[in-house]
């Protein structure tokens, strides 16, 4: 398999100060890849400048051997990249089948299908279509953020913190769901401060400290390396 | 009190121009939260285009001129004084507006010489009818039914199209939208052709009705749709819509009294400040019960 999205040596800083020191990273083509780190490591910083909201410093950003670092974030949906954002950031003020259908602004095409997929993925989104999203609970709002992402057709889905702020349970069938479209086809680049569930679904894993990536393997060898066990799965040597 | 049928047509008509207005204002709130001060000068700038063109082409073709004017002039000024400023503090925008503003005023003085302009008569809306025993100038009559007419058209619009779901979902959230594939600077410009298009049939409305221009009339109608878009829930257009008829109305009424007339402005402004101490956010002013 062939690398979906490469990495070469990105930095991002805001005012002066490095968030990303020079980064590289590849992501394999129908993988489930996850970054984990602590706060402020730059992992979602990585992810929005990845999806072109963020400019920056310098690096190379490859999808599909294209550079897409520096495209506008729509030029970048178009490319077949789509973010769920950090905080799920449905809008508020439309119904679920809106923000769906928001999903595929930039599509022309039919949309029928999708909308199906998508319900029959999340069922509690086919019964609440016409509810504003505002109203749904923290759970339905992340089902809705990654329906919503999926609207596009994306090639490469990356997702920013999943999991937070979401009971044990309602965590449990997100990550089913990212196992389930990954076996459809979809790459995923997760990041997680959840480092457990995250290592767990994942096929190959980076570690991010302070800007930069200090250790890689795969999920399995992460979640059994004794550095990472301490410091991010809370277990004492 | 000699209230009679002719004050409240003429609310009515009124309330009509100022809806016209503030729905400019209070669109472009909603999406920038930005109070375009400089949205009255484009309506004053519109009826002096219009004096100009008649002297240069017939009527017929100088309404859909001013139109697209005004139009451009309102597209030209995001795109000159506020799109620059996207990232700056919402501060710096406002000095922005009130420096185009100035600027279009200003422009206005230089060019007429400070001369009131007389507006031309537009036939047939500028024709006497008679209505309810009362004669008045078929603009009177107009102005309200041409009002819901582009309010309802406005409302299908914003709730209904692609573009009107993208304006819904810019307001709330740039960085989602863009997300999303949505180009932010094409939605804001959007908002403020649409703003400017009312602007200016607002200005054909109201200058059928008074018959003067001058460089400084645009801040009166201006500032009283600044207060109707307050009044009716600042970002809200129905809000804007009725709390414009609301103020034509009453200032009408007020009018019509000999011993109140001359306080019929300060009615307005006294509603303001009573709207900003008791009501914030306006009838219509959205609650927020956004989840965190």
């Amino acid at each position: 398999m062939s690398n979906i999205l490469e990495i070469k040596n990105l930095s991002v800083s805001y005012g002066g100060i490095e968030a990303i020191k020079g980064i590289s990273f590849d992501v394999e083509e129908g993988k489930i890849v996850t970054l984990i780190g602590s706060n402020g490591a730059g992992k979602s910083s990585t992810l929005r400048s990845i999806a072109g909201i963020v400019k920056a410093k310098h690096g190379e950003v490859l999808f599909e051997g294209k550079n897409i670092l520096g495209m506008s974030p729509d030029q970048i949906v178009k490319h077949g990249v789509t973010l769920v954002p950090e905080g799920r950031h449905v809008f508020p003020n439309l119904t679920v089948l809106e923000n769906l259908k928001i999903g595929a602004y930039l599509r022309k095409d039919n949309i029928a299908d999708d909308l199906e997929y998508v319900y029959s993925l999340f069922p509690r989104l086919k019964e609440r279509s016409w509810q504003l999203a505002g109203t749904l609970s923290g759970g339905e709002q992340q089902m809705l953020a990654v329906g919503r992402a999926l609207m596009a057709r994306p090639k490469l889905v990356m997702m920013d913190e999943p999991s937070l702020g979401l009971a044990p349970i309602v965590v449990q069938g997100i990550f089913d769901i990212i196992r389930q479209i990954n076996k459809e086809g979809i790459t995923v680049l997760l990041i997680e401060q959840n480092a457990n569930m995250a290592l767990k679904v994942a096929d190959s894993a980076f570690v991010m400290q302070t800007g930069e990536i200090t250790l890689s393997g795969t999920g399995a060898e992460l979640l059994a390396n004794e550095e990472v066990k301490e410091a991010y799965l809370g277990k004492k040597k | 009190m000699n209230l009679t049928i002719d004050h409240i047509l003429a609310g009515i008509s009124a309330g009509g121009q100022y809806a016209l207005i503030a729905i400019g204002y209070t669109m472009v709130y909603g999406i920038l939260r930005l109070i375009n001060f400089a949205h009255g000068d484009v309506f004053m700038a519109s009826g002096l285009i219009i004096v100009y063109l008649t002297t240069a082409m017939p009527l017929q073709y100088a309404i859909p001129v001013v139109i697209i004017a005004t139009v451009f002039i309102g597209f030209l000024i995001e795109r000159a004084a506020y799109k620059p400023l996207r990232s700056a503090p919402r501060m710096s925008v406002m000095i922005s507006a009130i420096g185009v503003s100035y600027l279009i005023q200003n422009l206005a003085l230089y060019i007429t010489g400070g001369l009131p302009q007389t507006y031309p008569a537009i036939p047939w809306i500028s024709d006497s009818v008679e209505l309810f025993g009362a004669v008045t100038k078929r603009v009177t009559v107009v102005t309200p039914v041409l009002t819901l007419v582009l309010v309802v058209a406005l409302v299908v619009l914003i709730r209904y199209t692609k573009i009107g779901m993208a304006m819904r979902a810019v307001s709330k959230d740039f960085e989602t939208s863009q997300l999303m594939g949505i180009k932010i600077n094409k939605v804001i410009s959007t908002t403020f052709i649409i703003g400017s298009f009312l602007a200016a049939i607002g200005s054909l409305l109201y200058f059928s009705s008074y018959q003067s221009v001058t460089p400084t009339s645009g801040a009166m109608p201006g500032l009283k749709a600044f207060v109707a878009a307050v009044f009716g829930g600042i970002g809200s257009i129905p809000g804007a819509v009725v709390g414009a008829f609301v103020i034509g109305i009453c200032e009408n009424i007020i009018k019509s009294s000999t011993e109140f007339s001359i306080f019929s402005d300060a009615f307005t402004f006294a509603l303001l400040i009573i709207v900003l101490c008791v009501r914030p956010t306006g009838i219509f002013g959205e609650k927020t019960t956004d989840k965190v």
